[in-house]
């Protein structure tokens, strides 16, 4: 349903439409229903000359149950939601797959710059390439992000990943993805962080492994960091 | 201004003021509360703060919670000279329930000029931050106890209004307590 | 403000405890009264003002959003400043400023001595400082707008550090006069709250048992208790974000051994349970007028009153729902996923109830009352969409997208505007003595309806397929401009333009009954509470012929033992207790 207007790109970006649809199909039923039930009530009983209204206090359990049969059913569903919505929860943010590489995300008024380890697969060497409002990543590999922020809120959220994770300004926030299909998306800022919070777009560009080494090579010469677009190490 | 009948009402049985001071407290323990909590847990989270604390002066703390306490006790028997109906006597407890809250205040503002003199402000670590503000709002409290008082005692020295002898001294024992909590969390936590 | 003066005013049949307030002049009468009707009128009016305000706002920024780049008329271009400046003050202005003086305040004030049979407030000085203090909070935030840098933008959540620093926020003034308007808007709220609960503690009408009381009145003190619980942390909270912004104290700043997500748990320690703070008085007055209308005895009163307490209580444990991607640990959004499920228990169990009310009445489709049903048919939508967002594993996707905002306005305007319109034309010819115009009252409730939903529901779409908030303009983001997602955005502009619209007609009406209206006679609706028993509008210290007695449940309609389908409270007779 939602991948129809929103591609679906990563591993759990999946389970997490399959959760969406299955609260949409639960709460859709009952939400008709209660509907249905409601406005069925109000046209069955318009008010007609010469018929009084019932005298029901509603505390009877025979009369109660009306209600209270409704209320386990929400009990009973909540539980399969919470269940479904936690199973979900727990593979995006509790567990960490281990990594093929990290990124680093740092997050400013109002700018991203990224941080991709180079050829040799690690952060913090010399050929890291920074590069700003542009995410480079290969399908099929699991990331793992560091996400920092230099001043304010911000929310790394890529939406074709179904992932969003706030950056708070002191901390370094752990994460994972792993993109399923090659393309060119949208990241979006979503904490609201100042007057330039519209205006901070960036694009995530996922490639296959031959055009991601491509990438990469053509940013590298000879160890040194070349692009250093960020200003950051 | 004639009293609404409302207020002469007590379906509780607690007379409508003091009904009042209690839910007047009810709020501001969740205010005290929140400013605690917030030290709290920042606290737990920042041992070294304890190089900060060491800094306060725990003697005078002592003795500021020994001059509230007493002025409790004023507040006690100012509350028995009322419902014994002698204003006069409950008007002179009160006074001396407003020197204790006064001497409390001078006690604070030298303790505070020291440390101020030493370099530690409101600004110069979160420590003092949250020692200044949460001591800042209780003396807030204090001074506006102070007055209130000032105010029921001038009523009570003419016998009239003599249920407020009691509110009054239900929220000042109210302000004693949140310095009871203070008092270790600032002072004594080493 | 002379308008609703007059129509207050003229039936001066004075107290039975004789104030003497017959020649008071125009000041001591209107702005500086201490009677409870004329504070409840202020706070409305007030409250009004404060709503014109806010629509202003959404006017200029939906107009922005569906016609970017545009000279709106009436306001200009909107820049990305005065975009988040726009949607700052719409936050603010329509919780704190408009669902919160009207809902409580104002119906809380004009209410509830009437409903328990009271002669005022029990402290009435207390309660004309607390409108004053409330109107003061209402200009500073006016203020603001003013002042160098222009109003705060940082959202009404006002996170720091964004709130908490000018270099960052660029609103060095604006930031300042916006928290110390909601501190000021808290005081008064604290002091409406002590005279609120104290009042109907102690001053009930003689006979009035606990389970006597009018579901309104319970649902606004369970509202003011669970407001004075909540918002403590938050004044606290207040206070050090604003040694933060003007003394340079860092409690919210990680640099200086402070931590920015404390102040989410302390905003949202509020926040959340605020939210039933405006719904349960909204569920009260809907209580009040399905029984009226379908002339039906409240379904399981008790049950109503447990869910609200149930509800209420349930409220302190749910706030970190709003931070489960906030970089809080995230375990915790486990325990707060399930809280936040459970909370829907009690509140569908409220509509249920609500529902099951309707069952074997006689219903009579009267303004009011479609207002009411309205109330729950639009508020089923909103509390259902809740659960994707509490569903912590959906949520991720979710947060921050427009989904929210059709959401928690598919909760907030019902509860702020259906339900108030509900309660200003029932109680209409209680307040003025006149009854509104019925045909333009239709009018305004279908206009009002149909745009209302043609607004939101293409917000949940978009939402879905990815739009995030606080935007000024998506032409950033190419995935965000696929087509049909521009012509969903204008889609639900048009419809805000024809629900402003619509709001004409109300106010036409309002201002035309009060002048003109068909004169209303003391108890038009045939209901049973206190209220309806003493003379439209009325008089200062409300009973002329004396403070009533009660002597049954409010609810007792066709009562089968009667020949009248109705039983106020009031008349003596067989006590054939309202529980049996």
């Amino acid at each position: 349903m939602l991948e129809h207007y929103l591609e679906s790109a990563s591993t759990f970006s999946g389970d997490i439409d399959n959760l969406i649809i299955m609260v949409a199909v639960i709460v859709g039923f009952w939400f008709l229903l209660a509907e249905f039930v409601f406005i069925g009530l109000i046209l069955k009983f318009k008010a007609q000359p010469g018929v009084k209204a019932k005298y029901v206090a509603g505390e009877d359990p025979k009369e109660k149950r009306w209600v209270a049969w409704p209320h386990y059913a929400t009990l009973i569903f909540d539980v399969m939601i919470i269940v479904a919505a936690i199973r979900v929860w727990h593979h995006v943010k509790q567990e960490m797959p281990p990594a093929d590489e990290t990124v680093r995300v740092i997050a400013q008024q109002w700018a991203w710059t990224f941080v991709h380890p180079g050829a040799d697969g690690k952060l913090d060497t010399a050929d890291d390439i920074s590069v700003v409002d542009e995410l480079h990543v290969q399908k099929d590999k699991t990331y793992h992000f560091e996400l920092l922020s230099r001043d304010v809120l911000h929310s790394f959220s890529v939406p074709v990943f179904r992932l969003k994770q706030d950056a708070i300004p002191g901390r370094v926030i752990k994460g994972w993805f792993k993109p399923t299909m090659t393309g060119q998306f949208d990241v979006q800022c979503t904490e609201i962080c100042g007057i330039g919070h519209g205006i901070m777009p960036a694009r995530i560009i996922i490639d296959t492994p031959e055009r991601h080494a491509q990438w990469v090579a053509a940013n590298t010469t000879g160890g040194a960091a070349p692009q250093n677009a960020g200003g950051t190490k | 201004m004639i009293r609404p009948i409302a207020t002469t009402r007590e379906a509780t049985g607690m007379p409508t003021g003091r009904l009042a001071v209690w839910w007047v407290i009810a709020s501001e323990i969740v205010i005290f509360g929140g400013v605690l909590g917030s030290y709290i847990m920042h606290r737990l989270g920042h041992p070294e703060w304890a190089n900060q604390s060491v800094h306060t002066n725990t003697w005078a703390g002592a003795f500021n919670t020994f001059v509230l306490l007493t002025s409790s006790l004023c507040a006690v028997l100012a509350h028995q000279a009322a419902e014994a109906k002698d204003g006069k006597k409950a008007a002179k407890f009160l006074m001396f329930t407003v020197l204790g809250g006064l001497v409390f205040l001078i006690v604070k503002s030298f303790e505070w000029s020291h440390e101020i003199h030493a370099g530690y402000t409101l600004t110069s670590n979160t420590f003092w931050s949250f020692y200044y503000t949460a001591a800042g709002l209780h003396g807030l409290h204090v001074i506006a106890g102070m007055i209130i008082m000032l105010f029921v005692a001038a009523d009570a020295r003419h016998n009239r209004e003599l249920q407020r002898v009691e509110n009054i001294g239900i929220y000042w024992h109210f302000v004693d307590v949140v310095w009871i909590f203070l008092f270790p969390l600032l002072y004594i936590a080493k | 403000m002379s308008a609703e003066a007059h129509a207050h005013g003229h039936a001066d049949g004075h107290g039975h405890h004789g104030h003497g307030h017959h020649d008071e002049g125009f000041i001591k009468k209107y702005l500086w009264s201490t009677d409870h009707k004329m504070i409840g009128f202020q706070y409305m009016f007030t409250g009004m003002a404060m709503a014109l305000l806010g629509g202003f706002t959404v006017y200029a920024f939906r107009m922005q959003l569906a016609f970017p780049g545009i000279s709106v008329p009436g306001y200009g271009r909107v820049t990305a400043t005065d975009y988040n400046a726009l949607v700052t003050t719409h936050g603010s202005v329509m919780i704190f400023w408009v669902a919160m003086p009207v809902l409580i305040a104002a119906l809380g004030n004009y209410l509830i001595p009437l409903m328990i049979g009271c002669d005022d407030m029990v402290f009435p000085r207390l309660n004309r400082l607390s409108y004053q203090i409330f109107l003061i909070s209402a200009i500073v935030l006016i203020a603001s707008f003013y002042v160098d840098g222009g109003a705060f933008g940082g959202a009404w959540t006002s996170y720091p550090p964004l709130s908490a620093k000018a270099e960052f926020s660029l609103t060095p003034k604006g930031s300042t006069l916006w928290l110390l308007a909601v501190a000021l808007e808290f005081v008064a709220f604290l002091l409406g709250g002590i005279n609120f609960v104290t009042t109907v503690m102690n001053s009930r009408a003689p006979g009035m048992k606990m389970f006597d009381v009018p579901i309104v009145v319970w649902m606004i003190i369970i509202a003011s208790i669970l407001f004075m619980a909540s918002v403590g942390p938050l004044v606290a909270g207040a206070v050090m974000l604003l040694f933060d912004q003007q003394l340079g104290t860092g409690f919210f700043d990680p640099a200086k051994g402070g931590d920015p997500v404390l102040w989410q748990h302390l905003f949202w320690f509020f926040g959340h349970p605020e939210v039933y703070v405006v719904l349960l008085p909204a569920m009260g007055i809907v209580a009040e007028i399905i029984t009226v209308f379908s002339r039906k005895k409240l379904f399981a009163y008790k049950t109503v009153l447990y869910t609200a307490i149930g509800t209420g209580v349930l409220s302190f444990f749910v706030w970190a729902h709003h931070q489960f991607i906030a970089g809080i640990d995230p375990r915790m959004a486990n325990i707060f996923s399930v809280t936040t499920l459970l909370i829907s228990i009690p509140v569908a169990e409220m509509c249920f109830v609500y529902i099951a009310t309707l069952y074997g009445g006689s219903i009579r489709l009267t303004t009011p009352m479609l207002w009411a049903l309205a109330f729950i048919g639009e508020f089923l939508l909103g509390g259902v969409t809740g659960i994707f967002l509490g569903a912590s594993g959906a949520d991720i996707y979710f947060h921050d997208t427009y989904f929210v905002i059709a959401h928690f306005h598919y909760t907030f305007f019902p509860i702020a505007f259906i339900a108030v319109f509900a309660a200003v034309t029932y109680w209409f010819p209680k307040m003025f003595g006149k009854h509104m115009n019925d045909t333009l009252g239709k009018m305004h409730f279908w206009g009002t309806i149909i745009s209302f939903n043609f607004i939101f529901i293409p917000l949940f779409v978009l939402g879905a397929r990815g739009d995030h908030r606080r935007i000024y303009d998506y032409r950033h983001f190419p995935d965000l401009m696929k087509p049909g997602m521009q012509d969903l955005r204008i889609l639900a502009t048009v419809a805000l333009l024809v629900l402003l619209a619509f709001q004409v007609v109300f106010l036409a009406n309002f201002i035309y009954s009060l002048f003109k209206g068909r004169k209303a006679e003391a108890n038009p609706w045939n209901a049973n509470t206190l209220e309806w028993h003493a003379p439209s509008p009325p008089p200062h210290g409300n009973f002329p012929e004396g403070l009533p007695t009660v002597h049954r449940g409010p609810y007792e309609y066709s009562h089968p033992d009667r020949q009248d389908d109705f039983w106020p409270q009031h008349l003596a007779g067989d006590a054939r207790s309202a529980q049996s």
